[in-house]
């Protein structure tokens, strides 16, 4: 059976080095201009939004009806107005006022819940009780009574807030202090680490992907729950944010400056996702490898 | 002779499972003397990684004590490091010179510049001064656990515990990995105790191992190790085929009593 062996030569000889033929295909070459562009998130992210506002545009200009759905250009008239004139930023920064406070305080008592879980069976207990009861619960309906509570002041809008963040943001640090491995738990103990100096120097750091997915969903809750607590608010109350200005110009028939309003809470919203939390991403968890 | 560094003394361990309460080790005694290289060995169920995690303070003895320098020993203290077997034992977030810094400064031993010198000599020594600023995600397996083992060293415990640290990395990793080990003992001469189930480790590594038969994990017999594996002039046969002989002459003997059963 000659005819194997010889039609591949002696390169196939046993026990023989075998010198690398040049490569004659492509090692490595710079990605052109476009391919690189096309490979940012923001390029084709950007590029996304731009094709959504010229359907809108379209879509708006062929309906013809500025009081159910007016144009973009519109819209982005309204926003501009809105901010020339003041008011809207004023009503904005009221509102992120509100959440930053209500945000903070959530923020604040879910860490307390969560390292009182961590650390003893009976906080597990109360965390995996009070989540099961208070998760489902929508911080919206919680409004009628905090106005009887607290009254018609931020006080109650701040109380929702809190409810609104504290179970899912406690949740996520829970089940990211139980998904620390075993053997990264017997490191801390092995330096001789334990009570809270462990619980800040290993098991925040290494559950960090899930209170970073916590804080954005915490977030995210906080600024609907304020949207519509403002809403509602806004009918009894003067001082109201970006609800109350939605609100007001519903009454009003402004609808170009209610699209505007809604226009104001997406950008927020956009810009803190893509902007705050994903630097706090690329600096913490991709930098580490704990995430892709 | 000197006391020893190490002595455990009729230890048995238990542990709970879901279902059963499970004897991992029945009156278990050894000493391990300074310097040793002293390899635990055995089939899995004799509990050799049970009685390493005992000895690192992760577990009371139910029975039996397990003194250091003549003081037991209560819990997990920077005194007796373990390298584990997984590569997720480093800190993700800290580079390879930040996870031998933070072991140095966390557990009080160094601070500020003492502590980075210490670890950057640890981190020159097991060749790895070149990644010291590169994150543990960016090593291949082999190199992070030499940064364990760095990272073990630095802290100069009393005794390293190695729980079959090279069991997942592959065949020629883990020769070179064995070969750097006992080089990093010659020039520094530490005290580990190694855990592993293979025969072939266990004889390259270690000069006293310990055999251990399991269900539940019973000392078999110690046998010394000079690395080279010698011929017996008794039986005409090597140590790998000694030690061999013996571990497989426990399972026959089950086999039949199983089958006289």
């Amino acid at each position: 059976m000659p005819s194997n062996l010889e039609m591949h030569g002696a390169s196939y000889a046993p026990n023989q080095v075998t010198k690398p033929e040049p490569v004659q295909a492509i090692v490595s070459k710079p990605l052109t201009l476009g391919e690189r562009l096309w490979n940012r998130g923001e390029v084709r992210k950007g590029l996304l939004l731009v094709v959504l506002a010229a359907i809108w545009q379209v879509y708006a200009m062929r309906l013809d009806n500025p009081l159910l759905f007016p144009t973009f250009t519109s819209t982005v008239e309204a926003l501009w107005e809105g901010v020339a004139s003041g008011g809207l930023l004023s009503k904005t920064w009221h509102s992120i006022q509100i959440l930053l406070v209500g945000y903070t305080i959530g923020l604040a008592l879910a860490a307390l819940l969560a390292v009182f879980a961590i650390t003893t069976r009976v906080g597990a207990d109360l965390l995996e009780t009070l989540t099961s009861m208070f998760n489902p619960l929508p911080a919206i309906a919680l409004l009628p009574l905090a106005l009887i509570w607290f009254g018609l002041g931020n006080l109650s809008i701040v109380f929702v807030l809190v409810h609104s963040v504290l179970w899912a943001v406690a949740l996520n640090t829970h089940s990211g202090f139980m998904s620390v491995s075993t053997t990264l738990r017997m490191v801390g103990r092995n330096y001789g680490l334990s009570g809270l100096s462990y619980v800040g120097k290993i098991l925040i750091p290494a559950a960090f992907p899930s209170i970073l997915s916590g804080l954005k969903i915490g977030w995210a809750f906080a600024w609907r729950t304020l949207i519509a607590a403002e809403l509602v608010f806004g009918v009894a109350s003067g001082s109201g944010g970006l609800g109350w200005f939605i609100y007001e110009n519903k009454n009003q028939l402004e609808i170009p400056s209610v699209f505007a309003g809604l226009f104001s809470v997406i950008l927020i919203g956009l810009l803190v996702e893509n902007v705050i939390f994903r630097q706090l991403e690329a600096r913490t968890v991709r930098r580490w490898g704990m995430q892709h | 002779m000197d006391a020893p560094l190490l002595s455990v003394r009729q230890v048995s361990l238990q542990y709970r499972t879901k279902e059963h309460l499970v004897t991992a080790t029945y009156r278990v005694s050894f000493d391990v003397r300074r310097c040793d290289r002293f390899v635990m060995l055995g089939p899995s169920g004799c509990g050799k990684s049970t009685l390493l995690k005992a000895v690192g303070g992760y577990m009371q003895p139910v029975e039996g004590a397990i003194t250091l320098n003549g003081r037991r020993i209560a819990g997990a203290g920077p005194d007796r490091m373990m390298v584990f077997q997984e590569f997720d034992q480093l800190l993700p977030w800290k580079t390879v010179k930040g996870n031998v810094v933070f072991a140095l400064t966390s557990s009080g031993k160094l601070q500020g510049r003492d502590a980075e010198e210490k670890a950057m000599h640890y981190i020159e020594k097991v060749r790895l001064a070149k990644f010291a600023d590169c994150y543990p995600h960016m090593l291949s397996g082999g190199m992070k656990q030499r940064v364990a083992i760095a990272r073990g060293m630095a802290m100069e415990p009393e005794v390293l515990l190695m729980d079959e640290p090279f069991a997942a990395l592959d065949a020629l990793t883990r020769r070179k990995m064995q070969d750097e080990l006992l080089q990093l003992w010659e020039e520094t001469r530490f005290t580990v105790m190694f855990v592993t189930h293979s025969i072939a480790e266990a004889v390259k590594i270690g000069n006293r191992i310990l055999l251990m038969s399991p269900h539940p994990g019973q000392v078999k017999a110690e046998m010394i190790s000079d690395g080279t594996d010698p011929m017996d002039p008794a039986t005409g046969l090597k140590l790998t085929e000694r030690i061999h002989h013996m571990l497989f002459a426990d399972q026959v003997e089950d086999e039949k009593e199983a089958l006289d059963a």
